[in-house]
């Protein structure tokens, strides 16, 4: 029996492998060590590659990166000889710690119930010790957002037209202040489809509407949101005039007020071109500042994409195609043709078990012609700048937060492995559930 | 998360029963005239992985009446054999899917009862489901094509071949044995389906009786058939024959070893149990699929010579996948499992390579390893090993060409051949693109036009019928026409 590939290749290395196993020391950042990676080839994504650098991490940060670098007294010392070291990937769509089991309700928060729920925050429910986070982690990913109402299992049900606030986290922390990268980075909307045909999931039945009742559906959908934003507009209104006896407490309006004001942008879910075009018209009238999600026909608005400078979180690329008559690699090669038109996007995996695939995702849209440096940066740099976080995190420079991975290779490729890992400076463990059962059994002694 | 979304995916679009788009029909038929003629072929300069015996560099394949005539370094081809040049490519034998639900007319579940082998698959087979092109385009050629998990013991199941553009009947894969689904843990039990009326059974225990209380009946049946046919042989006359059941004939030929059984399971516990029941009736059990803790009990698996056929990393979608591994693969082929690595879904099917490729990190599988995950372990699964899964003078030739090496995430498929035939084409797929679009566009113009008619009198209120660019939706597109209507409409107006 083979033992895993770290234990086989770095035995000396188990001393700090057994040290590497807490996620983090918190509350101690001063006292934290200084870490020094060495001659390894950096991928800063910032400039150009290192063929030969050392990256230095202290005081949570990346303290300095460069060919001519020297580690400081102290360090600790990683012998990167061989290996390569990249930001850590950032996948930006995903019930992290809101979803445990799919099938269990009762492990499953990422949906509330109602079509309005603009006040509710994933952070607020992000299980830190949920068995995910470890998990994708492994996989190089070592920021998310968590993202209410995004897909899953539970999406199958209605899950509300403004659903909640995305949150920015680190996957590594004992609690969620530790994790917590940004509280609140955009609105969650899923864009209301004129749905001609329904599936009732408690009768396991397909229902047919009319499109005229359908669309009606839909425009009292748009009607009720607009209603929703115009208020928030009286409420910030109201804020700014009167004294606080003037008004009455309303969290969900106060919720909203940042996004009507273009602070806060809004996360569009839509696929079809149709409601693609629905939403920007409608977005750009309320002055809203657009994230789209999803996006399986953004190529059919590419002019109206690039015309307002809308970036796009690309569903998986390992997804067939939404029409029969499509081309069959058409989601394959839609990130392509998206990079040709000058349109800003990023790979998400709209999952939780899933979100390990991030890079085969990516990796799969340059194998149908997307150039492999759009395609890193589109699972680390690029979410950082969609959501507003490149001054933290997405690429290696000096002053950002030291989310990093040390690789035997492309991070993107399905056999490469993770050998050390950073969040927020911090080594994190690369042991998870399945690691743990994969030696336990390992072990079970031949049944008789 | 996946299963049960697809699942309803699937429910949705098989429901729809949609007729197939004209452009792509006119497709179909040109590969079905393809591959008529059985020309002889040489893929030549191409690194071949054989899966049974290594890699040959700068090799080349010949095939003669679909079969592959020799493979090597050095292949003298007659003049006139046509010459597929794969100088920097890659070819592996076709990829096998031991669990698949593509091709399907309609659901894939008879889930009204807990004992359901009286239905076959065989019956539905649909040849025009858009989903075999495009598992053709992923490299697989051939499919275990399975009843749903929604019964202990499910339907009757068949092996087919993707030969797209060829009519239901040349689908299934002569000679291979077919197959019964059985189904045990949270589907047969109905854990996670809500708002149903209740079915026994809902525990384990009661997937247990299930299965053991059909077989008690099949056993008695076969005696009374046996009975009566050995009677018969030894001359006695006017014996009234036992009653026909056509639920217990399957299980018959299950007792028999002329029926595979395929299980769908999760838990170690149910694994053990189908194998006590198997003993119990003097069964096999052919593949435990899914079989995502197989990893905890391999070691009976190995010992009761039953296959593994597992996902590469789903996990965690309900409680019975909780404890699923992606090491699952390796360690069962570690401890003497015969394990493939399967898709469950007609979009997991088209990069089954790279799942594959998985078990190399997650457990260290060699690459040769890995490859037969995909290739020559499924076929030995499906008995259909001495016709396909590696390439080998005699066999099949049933080929995947890629780009570069399958098992990364950077491998395109080229071309996919069954039986000697290019059925897939990348190069020709994009070459027809233009003329599909304008194909579609024309039908569209002529169904507008046909529209039109009926509605003349609201079409007259809103002059100008034009596209409805950035305005309110106000008018239809042809496009945003729900689905159904739309196709079945197109394939009227090409009526």
């Amino acid at each position: 029996m083979r033992l895993p590939i770290s234990q086989r290749r770095f035995p000396y290395l188990l001393c700090f492998l057994t040290f590497l196993y807490f996620p983090q020391v918190t509350g101690a950042q001063d006292k934290s060590p200084t870490y020094a990676i060495t001659h390894a080839k950096i991928f800063t994504l910032s400039g150009p590659t290192i063929d030969d650098g050392t990256i230095v991490i202290q005081n949570g940060k990346i303290a300095n990166v460069g060919a001519a670098v020297e580690a400081p007294a102290g360090a600790q010392v990683i012998d990167g000889k061989g290996l390569q070291v990249y930001p850590g990937l950032f996948d930006p769509i995903t019930q992290m710690g809101l979803r445990e089991i799919g099938a269990v309700s009762a492990t499953v928060d990422s949906a509330e119930t109602g079509a309005f729920n603009p006040d509710v925050v994933a952070s607020e429910a992000v299980l830190p010790s949920s068995e995910h986070i470890p998990v994708t982690r492994a996989a190089g990913i070592t920021e998310v957002l968590a993202v209410p109402a995004s897909g899953g299992l539970d999406s199958e049900g209605p899950t509300g037209i403004l659903a909640g606030q995305a949150s920015a986290i680190h996957l590594s922390g004992w609690t969620i202040n530790d994790m917590l990268l940004k509280k609140s980075v955009a609105m969650v909307l899923n864009w209301p489809e004129i749905q001609t045909q329904t599936f009732d999931f408690s009768t396991f039945t397909r229902k047919q509407k009319s499109f005229t009742d359908a669309k009606q559906e839909y425009e009292k959908q748009v009607d009720e949101l607009t209603d929703w934003l115009d208020r928030a507009r009286h409420y910030a209104l109201a804020l700014g005039h009167g004294g606080a006896t003037d008004y009455q407490r309303d969290l969900k309006l106060e919720a909203l007020v940042p996004v009507t004001r273009g602070e806060l942008p809004v996360l569009v879910f839509a696929d079809k071109a149709r409601d693609i075009r629905n939403a920007v018209e409608f977005c750009e009238k309320q002055k809203l500042k657009v994230i789209l999600a999803g996006g399986a026909e953004a190529y059919k608005v590419k002019d109206l994409l690039r015309s307002k400078s809308i970036p796009v979180i690309l569903g998986p690329t390992l997804t067939l195609p939404r029409e029969e008559d499509d081309p069959y690699d058409r989601l394959l090669t839609q990130p392509a043709e998206l990079a040709a038109a000058g349109i800003k996007f990023a790979f998400g995996s709209f999952d939780n078990s899933f979100s390990r695939r991030l890079g085969q995702q990516a990796a799969n849209a340059v194998a149908y012609g997307l150039s492999y440096d759009e395609a890193l940066k589109a699972v680390t740099l690029y979410p950082a700048q969609i959501f507003g976080l490149a001054d933290q995190v997405g690429t290696l420079e000096s002053g950002k937060i030291a989310n990093v991975i040390v690789t035997n290779g492309d991070p993107l490729e399905l056999t490469t492995e993770v050998r050390y890992l950073f969040i927020k400076g911090q080594p994190a463990s690369l042991d998870n559930k399945h690691k743990a059962l994969y030696e336990k059994y390992l072990k079970r002694p031949k049944a008789q | 998360m996946k299963t049960a979304t697809l699942t309803c995916a699937k429910l949705l679009i098989c429901s729809a029963l949609l007729a197939l788009p004209a452009p792509l029909l006119a497709h179909a038929s040109e590969s079905a005239a393809a591959a008529e003629s059985s020309p002889v072929i040489l893929i030549q300069n191409a690194t071949i992985l054989t899966a049974s015996h290594g890699t040959i560099e700068h090799g080349s394949i010949l095939i003669k009446g679909g079969k592959i005539a020799e493979v090597g370094a050095s292949v003298k081809a007659p003049k006139d054999a046509q010459v597929i040049d794969a100088a920097g490519q890659f070819v592996m034998p076709g990829i096998i899917d031991c669990h698949s639900h593509i091709a399907v007319d309609g659901s894939v579940n008879e889930g009204s009862i807990s004992v359901s082998s009286i239905v076959n698959i065989a019956d539905v087979l649909n040849p025009d489901d858009v989903d075999i092109y495009r598992d053709l385009a992923g490299g697989v050629t051939v499919a275990n094509v399975l009843h749903g998990s929604a019964n202990a013991i499910g339907g009757q199941t068949i092996v087919i071949k993707l030969r797209w553009g060829q009519p239901a009947s040349k689908l299934p894969f002569e000679g291979a044995l077919p197959g019964i689904k059985f189904a045990l843990g949270e589907n047969p039990k109905r854990s996670n389906s809500r708002g149903r009326a209740v079915r026994y059974p809902t525990t384990r225990m009661g997937v247990e009786e299930t299965i053991r209380g059909a077989f008690a009946e099949a056993r008695d049946y076969k005696a009374a058939w046996d009975l009566y046919n050995k009677r018969t042989a030894a001359g006695e006359k006017n014996l009234v024959p036992p009653r026909r059941d056509l639920r217990l004939d399957p299980l018959v030929e299950v007792l028999e070893g002329k029926r595979y059984v395929h299980s769908h399971c999760y838990r170690e516990d149910e694994i053990l149990m189908l194998l006590r029941v198997a003993k119990e009736f003097g069964f096999k059990v052919r593949t435990f699929q899914h079989v995502l803790e197989g990893y905890k009990v391999a070691d009976e698996i190995a010992a009761a010579g039953a296959g593994a056929s597992t996902f590469s990393d789903w996990w965690a979608y309900k409680v019975e996948a909780y404890d699923a591994i992606p090491y699952n693969a390796a360690l069962m082929t570690r401890r003497g499992v015969l394990v493939s690595v399967n898709s469950d879904d007609a979009e997991e099917a088209t990069h089954l390579n790279q799942e594959a490729a998985k078990s190399i990190k997650f457990g260290g599988l060699s690459h040769d390893e890995a490859l037969k995950l995909v290739t020559l372990n499924p076929a030995i699964q499906l008995g259909i090993d001495k016709r396909v899964g590696s390439i080998d003078a005699g066999k099949d030739a049933d080929l995947v060409i890629y780009n570069r090496d399958p098992l990364s995430a950077y491998a395109v498929v080229q071309k996919t051949l069954i039986d000697g035939r290019v059925y897939f084409d990348r190069q020709r797929d994009i070459a027809d693109r233009p003329g599909r679009e304008k194909e579609k566009k024309a039908l569209l113009e002529k169904e507008k036009k046909s529209e039109k008619k009926p509605e003349a009198g609201e079409a007259a209120k809103k002059p100008g019928e034009k596209k409805m660019e950035e305005k309110k939706p106000e008018e239809k597109k042809p496009e945003e026409k729900p689905k159904p209507p739309q196709a079945s409409a197109v394939a009227g107006g090409a009526r």
